[in-house]
């Protein structure tokens, strides 16, 4: 075996303590490996060993950045490590972000390489790709024989302390880094080139891709609160109970717009989760810890708002990708508008 | 979602737990919740207590409707 150390870090579900109803659990430390470490020591031959499996639940994680990220460098810190690898977290927005955010720290606070691997609409791909090495996953776990040798062989870069090639090689998300080399063909020959595959509408590749910045400017607000209409919007996958849509617990394909005219408070008997991403105990129980529809009848009949929307509009926001997220709010914020809603209150688990 | 409705021209507020997401994701007004499982709402506490306390988050968002911002804002 290699003396070069690795230190992983998993969540509870791939750490196989439990599934939602573990989320919460504080980080905790294994020798060896666990879980998908296994494939991984396996891919990493004799180039370097696992030494620790760190697991931590995604909730605790989310719920206490600061503190988790503290308690799992505490624990890192006692394996004298090489190389920190988390996840991969595939398209699991808070694993993603643990994986992201431990992965920073340990590479900025610890001074030891680190890396993880994620789906690139995970959050936490965004939050962090321009810090980190992020491999480039599948949207789920079914993936994991094809993410564990692209991890295996960025890590073993690392471990040699080689240089690291680029995204395309690598397989990593690009980190907007830029490298000066020479090119055998000279610039504008290139570009004459690119320019005559674009006309003939042959596929081409840029050298220079346009960063995307997709962001909206925020509107005015509203002047007078007790005039207005508020629709309730929430990704929290609150749904009549039985679900009569069918919306999927993850990965969702629809939405659901469901008529509260009548109610003033969501019953453990009227309303429930399809939410297949965070333990659904509390929700089940009492709905309006999701959607709160109590607090926005009693500011309506105070007259605090003018009207809460006879309807509200939901989906179940985990793994769902955001073409579907973009294309579900493009359609109801058509409706909502049409129906006259001022401001919209969007609640996420 | 909560980028689309605004570009669509309706103000809106996000209350969400995890922050970071919700800045990541591009959201304007942003109310922080209490936990993933739970954000409007606790169960250490009893069903009226909780209520208040949900009111209090939905109030806040209220105010963060009603507040002219620049560009994203965290109302915490």
């Amino acid at each position: 075996m290699s003396t070069k150390r690795i230190v992983h870090y998993i969540n509870q579900f791939f750490g196989g303590i439990g599934g939602e109803e573990k989320a919460d659990i504080k980080p905790e430390v294994r020798e060896g490996v666990v879980g998908p470490g296994m494939a991984l020591q396996a891919a990493l031959k004799d180039e370097g060993e696992i030494v620790a499996t760190i697991i931590c639940g995604d909730s605790y994680f989310n719920e206490n950045l600061q503190e988790a990220k503290e308690e799992v460098l505490e624990l890192v810190k006692k394996y004298d490590a090489d190389l920190f690898i988390a996840g991969p977290a595939f398209n699991a927005g808070r694993y993603g972000v643990a994986c992201g955010t431990i992965a920073d720290a340990v590479k900025k606070e610890l001074n030891i390489p680190s890396m993880t691997g994620m789906y690139p609409e995970n959050p936490g791909a965004d939050m962090f790709k321009k810090s980190v090495h992020i491999i480039e996953t599948g949207n789920s776990a079914a993936k994991m024989r094809k993410a564990i040798p692209l991890m295996a062989s960025l890590a073993i870069k690392m471990l040699h302390g080689e240089e690291i090639g680029s995204p395309d090689e690598d397989n990593y998300i690009p980190m907007g880094v830029r490298k000066n080399y020479f090119h055998e063909t000279r610039g504008s020959k290139r570009a004459v080139d690119m320019l005559m595959k674009k006309m003939a509408g042959e596929p081409f590749t840029t050298e220079y891709p346009m960063p995307n910045f997709d962001r909206v400017d925020p509107l005015p607000p509203i002047v007078d609160i007790t005039k207005a209409k508020v629709a309730l919007v929430t990704s929290g996958g609150i749904v009549p109970k039985g679900n009569p849509d069918r919306i999927e617990s993850s990965s969702a394909s629809k939405y659901g717009k469901y008529d509260i005219a009548d109610l003033g408070d969501l019953l453990e008997a009227s309303h429930e989760t399809a939410h297949g991403g965070y333990d659904p105990t509390y929700a089940n129980a009492d709905a309006d810890c999701v959607l709160p529809v109590d607090v926005l009848r009693d500011l309506e009949t105070e007259g605090k708002i003018k009207e809460l929307h006879r309807y509200f509009y939901t989906t179940t926001g985990n793994g769902t990708s955001v073409a579907s997220s973009k294309a579900f709010a493009e359609e109801f914020s058509q409706e909502l508008i049409k129906d006259g809603v001022d401001a919209v209150i969007l609640t996420s688990t | 979602m909560v980028k689309e409705i605004e570009r669509a021209g309706i103000p809106v507020v996000h209350i969400c737990t995890v922050v970071p997401i919700s800045l990541t994701v591009g959201a304007n007004r942003i109310v922080p919740a209490i936990a993933i499982p739970h954000p409007l709402g606790s169960p250490m506490l009893d069903h009226e207590e909780a209520k208040a306390l949900r009111r209090k988050i939905v109030e806040r968002s209220l105010v963060a409707l009603t507040t002219e911002v620049s560009g994203q804002t965290v109302f915490d």
